[in-house]
């Protein structure tokens, strides 16, 4: 039987890795959506996780809108790429200078 | 116990996916271990009983939004020994943040009396006529329906927005104009001569 402590242990590692990744791949905007992604996936894990464990399913209900925005971001983060590197040649956050932020 | 090994099995290729996602050289390559992470999420969400988001997270993630990212991966032409530079500058940082959230998941989960994680009881056996996609699909279409229906706005709110921002318009591209197409009448196009028959010769 899996128990609710297992499946909380797989999530964090699952979130810390794309921590890890999101500070490995600072540079590369396509890696940064990939690791927000992942993150997302973490947390919908602790939703599922607690939803079954708690005999509610109101937790998988959040998962599936939580599913429904990632993809329009993920959407709407791909186009601004595309956009981006039509402009500047280049997806090196590095060189996104012009608000000298 | 059948169950427990494939969460194990499952487990370990989800975690190996997840560290060749962050540390693979080729983008492809990360975007396809972000596929392996998205199926064996599945098959883990398929052992705790959310059949329906199981399917749903193959379906739209690996058949829809990945096929996004490898699509526009392999569109760009980056350079990578450029974006690669600098690659382990703040790993340190990285990897101890990620240590240090493992550790407190970890202290905090497997803590002596579980910190009232057993007042959750466990899972409860559901009867062999359950339905997942039922109870999901009634939760939604009741209580949840206003949020429903603002998802699916959303959803088209992102198409526009997608499509707006990457559509371009080029000099000399030639396209159709529907509305003058429909509009047009015969009379702007043909032109009726009246002429004398000529005699033949």
């Amino acid at each position: 039987m899996i128990t609710l402590a297992q499946l909380l242990t797989l999530s964090g590692i699952l979130f810390s890795l794309s921590v890890a990744g999101i500070f490995l791949n600072r540079k590369n905007v396509i890696l940064l959506l990939m690791c927000i992604e992942l993150l997302l996936l973490a947390a919908n894990f602790n939703f599922i996780a607690f939803s079954r464990y708690l005999g509610d399913i109101h937790g998988q209900v959040f998962v599936f809108f939580v599913l429904t925005v990632a993809a329009a971001e993920s959407a709407i983060g791909l186009a601004i790429l595309v956009v981006l590197f039509r402009e500047r040649r280049t997806i090196n956050v590095e060189d996104l200078d012009t608000l000298r932020g | 116990m059948l169950v427990e090994s494939l969460f194990y099995v499952f487990g370990t290729i989800l975690v190996l996916a997840a560290f060749g996602v962050i540390v693979s050289r080729n983008p492809v390559y990360s975007a396809l271990s972000l596929v392996l992470c998205f199926v064996t999420s599945a098959a883990i969400w398929l052992l705790i009983e959310a059949e329906f988001l199981a399917v749903v997270l193959v379906l739209v993630y690996v058949g829809a939004v990945m096929v996004l990212f490898l699509f526009v991966v392999m569109m760009l032409d980056i350079n990578l020994d450029e974006l690669r530079r600098g690659f382990t500058r703040f790993a340190w940082l990285g990897w101890a943040v990620a240590a240090a959230v493992i550790f407190e998941i970890v202290s905090v989960v497997w803590a002596r009396g579980g910190l009232g994680l057993d007042v959750t009881k466990g899972p409860t056996d559901t009867a062999p006529d359950y339905s997942n996609t039922l109870e999901l699909g009634r939760m939604l279409y009741t209580k949840y329906v206003y949020p429903f229906e603002l998802a699916a706005v959303l959803l088209l709110v992102a198409i526009v927005a997608a499509i707006a921002l990457t559509l371009r318009s080029r000099a000399g591209h030639k396209v159709q104009d529907v509305s003058k197409q429909v509009a047009v009448r015969a009379s702007d196009r043909i032109r009726v001569v009246k002429m004398e028959a000529e005699k033949r010769s």
